[in-house]
């Protein structure tokens, strides 16, 4: 693996509640052009895993790369403003702006004159452009001015990962994109996510293990806030420990 | 695109209720007796205090329970800077007013913002308690009696007097263009990119710093500049009445606004007009003993009860009401 191309890397990160370790000396890397899938039981701490990169939550122990900088102590929207972005697995919108207000008062983050109070931001050329593209990209343009309220789940699920696309990032956290989405959606989301691949570092969060062993180059298994195993898909699957702690349970 | 798609027309149309009221106001003076002048300066003193609190609760979704704080130190400003005998400078007093309950916001600001929900409540109510008791308890504004301003601030700029308040509707009129100009400032920033992220703050401030915007600083700046403008109206109350006491601190007046904003109809600026105009109109028609005899002294009470029923039939506030009827006939 090439270091260069490495946009984040997690070095031993550990996060505890009280005496619970959620997250227990975990180390990864993602880097451009890979899509890294992490999986894992409910409760093994990828979700929590996921509010430490992206600075929602400080850590308990560890250090955090991002674009070659220590960013262990960045807050979250530095990070963002750095190129990380995240989704939500439970999707975290603005429901009553329309899907463009959406992408494009994300997109505002990177154009902010916060001074400037007498241009109107609806015409900020910089971020309107930036969200049509965004919402071009995960094929909502056709809804672009409904509110979300409108919208039917799986446009929303779209709608979550247009708003992260928006902030331009490079790196993408992506906590459970397919969930509760019909066959059909999620082909077409799976597809965006091959789309994004060249150009962005992927870590997904999935249930789904058909999707995830389909569209994975690695994968990283969690199991109660530790990492078992960490591959390709032919070897996380051939790998003893995991099939036991985790296929077992599910075949 | 949603800008090309407001013609002119529809604009004029949701601007005229508007247009109408400054027109009313504007020739008001002409028509109304000294009374009910005096009335329309008081609504509009308060209009532009729950216009700058509405910024907060309904256009950022911080809801301060202390912002009479920031009303009463630039009411106190004024009148401490005016000697016994003669005006102070307009150019002096009225930045150092504002100035003053600006900084006091920075402050409390930058502490009570790292909280959330029901804390920042408190925390806001215990700062504004805080500057209630400092005026009320300590000899420095004349204590529990308050102190007088003899002499309005004076206007000249090197010998030049561009406007004398005291003379005629002067003052009204000073009062009715600052209430346009809060709101006119206020209007045009929240349509700019500033004024969308304090509304993506209030709808969802996680979405936001997952954005990449850093929430503490826009809501900080947010709590300042609404004091300033709280600032300006306590200014203004100072110079209306000639004297301040310390009950306009006091969490009774932070109420009170908040109630202006909520019957008005929170996440409109309308709203907070109207809020003002309604709220002052209950407490006089309340306090009328012509109407409600010897039961008027007894007018908190049925404000309240009115205020009661008010919400109770009309969550959204009087300007939810107005959007209704007009959507009903429409």
């Amino acid at each position: 693996m090439s270091g260069a191309q490495t946009l984040l890397a997690a070095h031993a990160v550990s996060r505890r509640f009280g005496g619970l370790r959620a997250v227990d000396e975990v180390s990864l890397s993602l880097e451009r052009g890979v899509l890294h899938a992490l999986i894992g039981t409910n409760g093994a701490g990828k979700s929590t895993l996921i509010n430490v990169l992206s600075g929602e939550l400080p850590v308990s122990g560890g250090r955090i790369e991002l674009l070659g900088q220590d960013a262990t102590n960045w807050t979250q929207p530095r990070r963002a403003r750095a190129g990380l972005g995240r989704s939500y697995q439970r999707s975290t919108l603005f429901p009553s702006f329309t899907v463009r207000e959406n992408c494009r008062l994300a997109a505002q983050a990177r154009f902010p004159r916060a001074w400037d109070w007498i241009t109107p931001a609806a015409r900020c050329r910089d971020s309107l452009q930036a969200a049509e593209s965004a919402i071009e990209r995960v094929g909502l343009a056709a809804v672009a001015e409904r509110t979300v309220i409108a919208l039917s789940h799986g446009e929303r699920r779209q709608l979550e990962i247009a708003v992260c696309l928006a902030a331009a990032p490079q790196v993408l956290l992506l906590d459970e994109p397919l969930a509760g989405m019909g066959v059909e959606e999620s082909a077409r989301m799976l597809e965006l996510l091959e789309q994004l691949k060249p150009g962005h570092a992927i870590l997904l969060v999935e249930h789904d293990m058909d999707a995830v062993f389909r569209v994975a180059d690695l994968i990283t298994v969690m199991v109660n806030g530790r990492v078992i195993a960490s591959g390709t898909p032919q070897a996380v699957r051939g790998n003893a420990e995991v099939q036991r702690a985790y296929l077992g349970d599910a075949h | 695109m949603s800008a090309s798609t407001t013609d002119t027309p529809a604009a004029l149309l949701r601007a005229a209720p508007l247009l109408a009221a400054l027109l009313l106001l504007a020739v008001f003076p002409a028509v109304g007796s000294k009374f009910y002048v005096d009335l329309a300066v008081k609504i509009m003193i308060l209009a532009i205090f729950a216009l700058s609190l509405e910024l907060l609760v309904g256009q950022t979704g911080l809801v301060s329970f202390g912002h009479a704080a920031f009303f009463g130190i630039a009411a106190y400003v004024v009148a401490l800077l005016t000697p016994k005998s003669e005006a102070a400078s307009l150019w002096l007093a009225l930045p150092a007013s504002i100035g003053a309950a600006a900084a006091y916001a920075l402050a409390v600001g930058a502490l009570s913002l790292r909280t959330r929900g029901v804390y920042f409540i408190m925390i806001t109510l215990a700062f504004a308690q805080m500057a209630y008791y400092v005026f009320h308890d300590t000899p420095i504004g004349g204590g529990s009696d308050g102190i007088y301003l003899y002499f309005r601030p004076d206007a000249s700029v090197f010998g030049w007097r561009p406007l004398d308040l005291d003379a005629g509707h002067a003052f009204y009129y000073a009062v009715l263009a600052c209430l346009a100009g809060t709101f006119g400032v206020l209007a045009v920033m929240l349509r700019s990119r500033y004024g969308r992220a304090l509304a993506g703050i209030r709808v969802n401030e996680q979405r936001m710093r997952a954005a990449g915007f850093p929430t503490y600083a826009y809501k900080l700046g947010a709590f300042v500049l609404a004091a300033a403008f709280a600032g300006l109206a306590g200014f203004l109350h100072a110079l209306k009445d000639g004297y301040v006491n310390p009950e306009i601190l006091s969490w009774h007046q932070s109420g009170a606004v908040l109630l202006m904003v909520i019957l008005g109809g929170t996440g409109h600026l309308r709203g907070a007009v109207l809020g003002a105009f309604a709220f002052t109109m209950l407490q006089e028609l309340f306090q009328w003993q012509a109407v409600f005899g010897g039961f008027a002294k007894h007018w908190q009470l049925m404000l309240g009860l009115t205020i009661i029923g008010f919400v109770a039939a009309m969550p959204r506030g009087l300007i939810g009401l107005a959007d209704r009827l007009r959507r009903g006939r429409g």
